[in-house]
This record gives C-alpha cells, structure tokens and sequence, in this order.
C-alpha cells in the first residue's frame, strides 16, 4: 500500500520570530502564543507547502539532530498535528502554496 | 430640536491626550473623579465620543477587537465602541460603569502603543533613584505586594498594568490610573526603564537569569493586546523582542517582606553600573 503523503505549510494569519535558536509563533486570530523547540524550528521553517513531510524530517531533521529517523517522524506528526489544531500549520494530502511570502 | 451639548475632559495617560466627551454631567463628574491627577489641557490626539445607554454589566466576557474598513471595532457586552485611527475619532457606547470605561480606554491605548512600538503589561511599576522598575505576573504573583512592601521614598507608578513607550536609549515606564487591588491610581510621571522582573513568590529573595526566549515568552504572556490584526500581532511580536534585547529582564522570587525592596536596590545598583552594556540575555 503506497505511503500517504503529509504536506504542511505556514498560515499567514500568524507573525514569526527566531530567537537564540528557538521560534517564537503568535497566532493573530486568537493571540495565542508558541515557543518551539530546535527541531519544531527546523520543520517550522521547511513548511513551504510542496516538500512532503517525510522529506522534511529526512532532510533537515534527521541531517542536523542525532534522532532515530521513524521516531522523528512519529514526533513531527505528532507536532504538526498540534500546530494545525491551533491555525498555525495548514496540512493536506496534496501540495499546498504557503500562505507565508 | 437641540442636540444637547456635549462636555470635554482631556485625559492624559502615557503622554497622549484623549479628548472624552459627553452629554451627561454625571458620567463628566465620573470621569474627571476616576483620572483625577491625569486630566490635561494638552491638545488632544484623539477623540471619543461616550452615549450612554443601557448594555449588560462589566464583564470578563471575551472582548472582541478587530478591524471593520478603517474602523476598529471594541466589542464585549458592556460596551461597543467604534474608532477611525485616520482621524482619530471614536464614538463608544456604554453604561455609566467605570470599569467599562478603563476597559474602552486600556483597548484603545494599546492599539496606538502597538503602532508606536509601544504597550501595556500586566505588570505593577514604581521609580526608584529616578529609573522605572517593572514587576510582572499572573494574578497573585505579587505585583501589589510588591507596591505594598515599597519604602516611602518609591513613587508607584501603578500596581496592575504598567504603560511602556520606547525612548531614545530604551523604554519610557509612565504611571497609569488603571489600580488593581491596591484600588489607588499611579502617580503621573515617568522614568526610564532599568528592569523588568518576572514575580514568583518563594520562602527567600532571589533575582535568576532567563535566556532571551523565556524573557519573551513571559512577556508575551503579560502584554495586553486584544487585536484580531496580522500587521498588529507582527509588530507587537517585534516589540517584545526589542524590548528584550535592550532591558534586563529576569526572574524574581521573593519572601513578602520589605527586604525584597534592598533586593531591587541592589540590582538598580548593578544595573545603573553597567548602562552602556548589552543586557546579558541579548
């Protein structure tokens, strides 16, 4: 069975800032407010929308961090799954134009 | 039939004068009592036009701040307020309530500091040896404790939502009439700002470091910004970080005795040593 493709891109309805290393995510409609981790930043940054989650994990996670390759990807499913819930991700199956410039 | 004419008090807070008008002598009465100490003759900046009329109480209903043309529209169940930030002209309609009125003027001064690099911080703030000292937190962290415990030389300058403008060389505190448990308005003056510490209440005094990203995570929490606005929420994000690059920031557990005060002095020392340096944070 082939393997499900996961496309994530920013949503422009938030305002972003890298800091010491760390991603600091306000959503604009709710003002909610998000600090990410080194590697939430990575996948964070990677979200343009056409690169398959997989790909991003592959090549930005598992190429900067010493992380076991299948539980970086349940833990960046996990993650993205979290974003999306609060508007700050978009995810589909198919590509997406990134709502960020 | 004769429009009844309409009265004018000027109230100033953070250097910006409002213009509030109304028809009834009543809530004038109301509100030159409730900002007595900030009523200017400065030429307003802005205008708001108050019409009372009967809503529900003063609420901690969600407020809902957002953008409708031009206009931005303040909206919970005690008040409805509209204002044209090109002319800056509003009009809001209210009951007679005092705390709907600093809830309409709190909104308002936040979505101008939000332009102007500025905003408002849960925060309580006081000079001493004439610089501004910030003091963050939840509801009962210890903000008013803190005003409670200051040595008579302290000027408070507020003991619940501290008003920060950016100056030349950093940040402008300024006194507000806006009190919380301490139901005693801030004195109207204002100081640089030398730091801003995050309370936590604790069996001794002690000042922690925080890394930059706490530092903004934490304000971010205790900034006052009601706006449902992409280019207000952008800005607003770019301020905090501003403000922690150059203010020190950091952790203060205290013991609720006056000797947290020796605590703050101490650091002011520090501090006021060390000026031209980069906050170590940055």
């Amino acid at each position: 069975m082939p393997e499900t493709c996961i496309y994530i891109a920013r949503s422009s309805a938030i305002a972003a800032r890298a800091l010491a290393g760390e991603m600091m995510v306000m959503n604009s409609a709710d003002s909610t407010f998000f600090t990410l981790n080194e590697v939430a930043t990575v996948i964070f940054q990677a979200a343009d929308g056409h690169t398959p989650l997989r790909e991003i994990v592959r090549d930005h996670v598992c190429e900067q961090f010493d992380i076991d390759p299948e539980q970086a990807q349940a833990d960046a499913e996990q993650f993205v799954a979290e974003l999306s819930g609060h508007g700050i991700l978009l995810v589909s199956s198919q590509p997406l134009a990134s709502e960020t410039p | 039939m004769i429009a009844a004419s309409r009265r004018v008090a000027c109230v100033e807070i953070g250097g910006i004068p409002i213009a509030l008008s109304t028809c009834d002598e009543g809530f004038l009465d109301l509100l030159r009592h409730r900002y007595d100490g900030f009523l200017s003759s400065s030429r307003p900046e802005f205008e708001l036009e108050f019409d009372l009329t009967s809503t529900g109480p003063a609420s901690d209903d969600d407020v809902r701040v957002r953008r409708e043309g031009d206009d931005w529209l303040l909206e919970r169940g005690d008040f409805h307020a509209r204002w044209d930030p090109r002319t800056g002209r509003g009009s809001v309609r209210q009951n007679a309530n005092p705390y709907s009125l600093d809830s309409v003027l709190r909104i308002l001064h936040s979505l101008i500091l939000a332009q102007r690099g500025g905003f408002l911080l849960h925060a309580a703030s006081a000079i001493c040896d004439g610089r501004a000292y910030l003091f963050s937190g939840v509801s009962g962290a210890g903000k008013t404790t803190m005003t409670r415990l200051a040595p008579p030389d302290i000027t408070l300058l507020t003991d619940e939502i501290s008003y920060l403008r950016p100056n030349a060389d950093g940040y402008s505190a300024f006194g507000t009439p806006f009190a919380g448990e301490l139901a005693r308005a801030g004195e109207n003056c204002t100081a640089p700002v030398s730091a801003l510490f995050f309370l936590e209440q604790g069996p001794e005094n002690r000042v922690d470091e925080l890394s930059s990203a706490e530092a903004v995570r934490s304000l971010m929490r205790n900034i006052l910004f009601f706006a449902e606005d992409q280019g207000l929420v952008e800005k607003l994000l770019a301020t905090a970080c501003e403000f922690v690059a150059r203010v020190p920031i950091r952790r203060l557990t205290f013991y609720p005795d006056a000797r947290v005060w020796n605590e703050v002095r101490n650091l002011a020392r520090d501090f006021a040593g060390n000026l031209l340096e980069v906050p170590e944070h940055a």
